[in-house]
C-alpha cells in the first residue's frame, strides 16, 4: 500500500531500532561489500516496518538513511518505488488479495466480495477497530493454488467466498489457521493426487544416474 | 512420459523434509566437491553440451551465458540469483526454494565454481516470507557442514552465498532491474551495453540466474549432459517444471520433459480442461507476456522454445494459463494490461505512457465502447511501443494484447456492434 493519497498521517517525530533490531540490521549490513552497506536498505525497510507493526513513518527512513550515511532521498524514493512498504498505518491483519488474471480466472472476485461483506470496507479500506485493512495486490507467485490472499507474511489458497468469510472469522478470534491450501491440498500437487513422484523416494544413487540406476 | 528416475525435483510437493538431512538423501551434496575439482572448463563445458536454456523466460543458452564471465579478473565476480519470480501465472520457482534449497544451494556452488565467483546473492520477491525462511535455514545448514563458505564442499574453492529480499517490483525480475534493487535504488533497468559478465552487480563482472536454471545444474553436472540432452527435442533439451493454472480440473506445477504436447500436459497432469478439452477457449503457454494462443493450436503444439516461437508465442517460464469458453477473454487480457501498467518503472516514456494508455483502452474494448478501427489503432501503437524501451518489460505488456487481436479479433468487434446497437436502442427509446 505504497500511496500518498488519502489523509494525513500522524507521523511520530523520532525513530530508532530497537537493540535486538540494531543486531539484525548489522547482520544485514555484513553481508554486502564495505562501502556498499546502501544494499541493505530494503532488509533495514522491512526491519522498520515490523517494528512499526506494520508501516514505515518519515522518521524511520531517516533513520535508516542515517545508519546506512545515504542521503535522505535515497530512502525515500526506495520506500515510495516497492509496493510492499506502507506509508500509513494498517490494520493488525494486512489482507492483499491478488486479482491478477490466473487468480481471476479461479474467482478472485468472490474473495474480493467476501472481504468487503465480513469488514464493511473496500479495497484500500481498514475498520474502524484496527483490525484489518484490505488491498489488492498483483500477482503472489502461487498461480496453480489461486485464489490466492496474503494475509502479513502468510499466504491463505485455493479459496472461495465461504472459505474466505471463514478465515476473517478465524482472524478476528485471534486464531489464524495455518497457511497454506484451505482445502487440504498438498503444496501444489494435483487436488486428485499425485500424477508424477509416485515411485519410492528418489535416492542418491538415482541422482547419481548410474547405469543400474537407469 | 517421464520417469520419475529422471526427474530432477524429487521433492517438488514438499512430501519429504526439505532440510539437509533429507536433501542429502535425495542426493544432493553427494559427488559435489568431485565435479568442483573437474574445473572451470568442464562445468561450463559440460552445461553447453547439456542443451540448458534459462528457465526464467528468454531460454538464453546456460553454458553459454557462463562463458562470458571472464577468465581473470582482479574485481570480485557475482552470481546472482533471480528469485523475483512474478511472471503471472508462475509459480515454480516457489516450489524449489520451499521444498529444494538445497537443490538451489548445490547449484550455487557449482555455477559459482563454473564461472570463478566469490559470492552468490540469492534475490527472492519479498512477498515469498515463508519460503525465504526455508532458504535461510538451508544456507546457515550449508555453512555449518562446511558446503558453502571457506574452502567449500573440501574442494579449494570459497564461496559466500547470501540471501536477500525484495519488497515488491515485478520490475526487479529484469536482470539490471535486479542489480540496482541490490544496491539498495529502485529497481530501473540499465542500458545494455555493457551487460552485466562486463559491469554487473557494483560494477563487477556478475552472471544473473533464474532459480530453476541453477537448481538444475547439479542433476546435469553429475548424470552428465548427455542424459539431459536426450530428454526434449534438440535445442529445447532436458525437464522443465510447469505450471498449469486457470480452467483446468486440478491445477498443479509438474515437472515433465520438455516438448511435452501442451494437450498431454494438460490431460495428463491437470486433469484436463473443466468441461472437457472441445471446451478449451485459449491458453497462454509461457506466462503472462507470451501471446494467448487459440484452442485449434492447443490441439497439437509442443512446449518447448521452437513449437512456441512459430505459432508467435513463446514459453517463457512456461506457465500454462488455461481458459475454457466460459472466459470473457478479452477481460483477461485487459487485466494484464493493468497489471503491466501498474508495474512499469516509469524510467521510459514509451512504456510508462503507453502501458496505461493500452489498459484504457482495453477497459473499453472489454464493454465495445470503441470503433473497429480502433483495433487497428491499438495494434499499431503496441507495435510502436514494443523494441522501444530499455527493457523487456513494455514487449511483454504489449505481447498479449497483439495475440489477442491476432486471435480474437471478431470477439472484440463482436462487443463493439452490440455495444452501438444498444446505444442506438437507447437513443431511440
Amino acid at each position: 500500500m505504497n500511496t500518498t493519497e488519502g489523509p494525513p498521517v500522524q507521523q511520530p517525530d523520532t525513530f530508532e531500532f530497537t537493540p535486538v533490531n540494531v543486531e539484525r540490521a548489522r547482520a544485514h549490513i555484513a553481508k554486502y561489500p564495505p562501502g556498499r552497506e546502501a544494499s541493505a536498505v530494503l532488509p533495514l525497510l522491512d526491519l522498520a516496518q515490523r517494528q512499526m507493526g506494520g508501516w514505515v513513518p518519515r522518521a524511520a527512513m531517516d533513520y535508516v538513511a542515517g545508519l546506512l550515511g545515504v542521503a535522505p532521498i535515497r530512502v525515500y524514493e526506495v520506500a515510495t518505488f516497492y509496493t510492499m512498504f506502507n506509508l500509513r498505518p494498517v490494520g493488525r491483519y494486512l489482507l492483499q488479495v491478488c486479482t491478477t488474471t490466473p487468480c481471476w480466472l479461479r474467482g478472485s472476485d468472490a474473495v474480493v466480495a467476501a472481504c468487503e461483506k465480513k469488514l464493511g470496507i473496500g479495497i484500500g479500506g481498514k475498520t474502524e477497530d484496527g483490525l484489518f485493512s484490505m488491498i489488492e495486490v498483483e500477482c503472489l507467485g502461487a498461480c496453480v493454488n489461486a485464489p490466492v490472499l496474503q494475509v502479513n507474511d502468510d499466504f491463505y489458497e485455493d479459496l472461495d467466498g465461504p472459505s474466505t468469510e471463514a478465515l476473517i472469522d478465524a482472524l478476528r478470534a485471534g486464531s489464524p489457521p495455518p497457511p497454506g491450501s484451505v482445502i487440504g491440498r498438498h503444496g501444489s500437487a494435483p487436488v486428485g493426487g499425485k500424477t508424477t513422484l509416485t515411485e519410492v523416494p528418489a535416492t542418491a544413487a538415482d541422482a547419481r544416474g548410474s547405469d543400474d540406476a537407469r | 512420459m517421464l520417469a520419475d528416475r529422471d526427474r530432477v525435483f524429487t521433492n517438488l510437493y514438499g512430501d519429504h523434509d526439505w532440510r539437509l538431512a533429507g536433501a542429502q538423501r535425495r542426493g544432493d551434496w553427494e559427488g559435489t566437491r568431485e565435479v568442483i575439482l573437474k574445473g572451470r572448463d568442464w562445468i561450463v563445458n559440460e552445461v553447453k553440451e547439456s542443451g540448458l536454456r534459462g528457465r526464467g523466460g528468454a531460454g538464453f543458452p546456460t553454458g553459454l551465458k557462463w562463458s562470458f564471465m571472464p577468465k581473470e579478473s582482479d574485481r570480485p565476480c557475482y552470481l546472482v540469483v533471480n528469485a523475483d519470480e512474478s511472471e503471472p501465472g508462475t509459480c515454480k520457482d516457489r516450489d524449489i526454494l520451499r521444498n529444494e534449497p538445497h537443490k538451489l544451494l548445490e547449484g550455487c556452488v557449482l555455477a559459482g565454481a563454473g564461472m570463478g565467483c566469490t559470492a552468490v546473492y540469492i534475490y527472492i520477491r519479498g512477498e515469498f516470507y515463508n519460503e525465504a525462511q526455508h532458504l535461510q535455514t538451508a544456507i546457515e545448514e550449508s555453512y555449518a557442514a562446511g558446503l558453502i563458505g571457506k574452502n567449500a564442499c573440501g574442494s579449494g574453492y570459497d564461496v559466500e552465498v547470501y540471501l536477500h529480499r525484495g519488497a515488491g517490483a515485478y520490475i526487479c525480475g529484469e536482470e539490471t532491474a535486479l542489480l540496482e534493487s541490490l544496491e539498495g535504488k529502485k529497481g530501473m533497468p540499465r542500458l545494455k551495453p555493457p551487460f552485466p559478465a562486463a559491469v554487473g552487480l557494483y560494477g563487477c563482472p556478475s552472471t544473473v540466474n533464474n532459480v530453476e536454471t541453477i537448481a538444475t545444474a547439479p542433476a546435469i553436472l553429475k548424470r552428465g549432459a548427455a542424459w539431459f540432452a536426450s530428454i526434449g527435442r534438440p535445442r529445447n533439451t532436458g525437464t522443465k517444471i510447469f505450471c498449469i493454472s486457470g480452467h483446468v480440473e486440478q491445477p498443479c506445477n509438474v515437472e515433465e520433459a520438455m516438448s511435452i504436447p501442451l494437450r498431454e500436459l494438460i490431460e495428463r497432469h491437470a486433469g484436463g480442461v473443466r468441461g472437457g478439452w472441445d471446451n478449451l477457449l485459449s491458453v497462454i503457454p509461457g506466462g503472462s507476456s507470451t501471446p494467448c494462443l487459440p484452442a485449434s493450436t492447443c490441439d497439437n503444439v509442443l512446449m518447448d522454445f521452437d513449437s512456441l516461437v512459430a505459432e508467435k508465442s513463446g514459453l517463457g517460464t512456461a506457465a500454462v494459463i488455461v481458459m475454457d469458453k466460459s472466459t470473457d477473454i478479452v477481460r483477461a487480457i485487459a487485466r494484464l494490461s493493468q497489471f503491466y501498467k501498474h508495474e512499469s518503472c516509469g524510467q521510459c516514456t514509451p512504456c510508462r505512457e503507453g502501458a496505461g494508455w493500452v489498459w484504457r483502452v482495453m477497459e473499453r474494448m472489454v464493454a465495445g465502447n470503441a470503433s473497429v478501427a480502433e483495433i487497428d489503432m491499438l495494434y499499431e501503437v503496441t507495435k510502436e511501443i514494443e523494441g522501444h524501451t530499455i527493457c523487456a518489460l513494455a514487449d511483454g505488456a504489449m505481447w498479449p494484447v497483439q495475440g489477442l487481436i491476432r486471435h480474437f479479433r471478431p470477439e472484440m468487434e463482436r462487443r463493439i456492434q452490440e455495444y452501438r446497437a444498444a446505444a442506438s436502442r437507447k437513443a431511440a427509446e
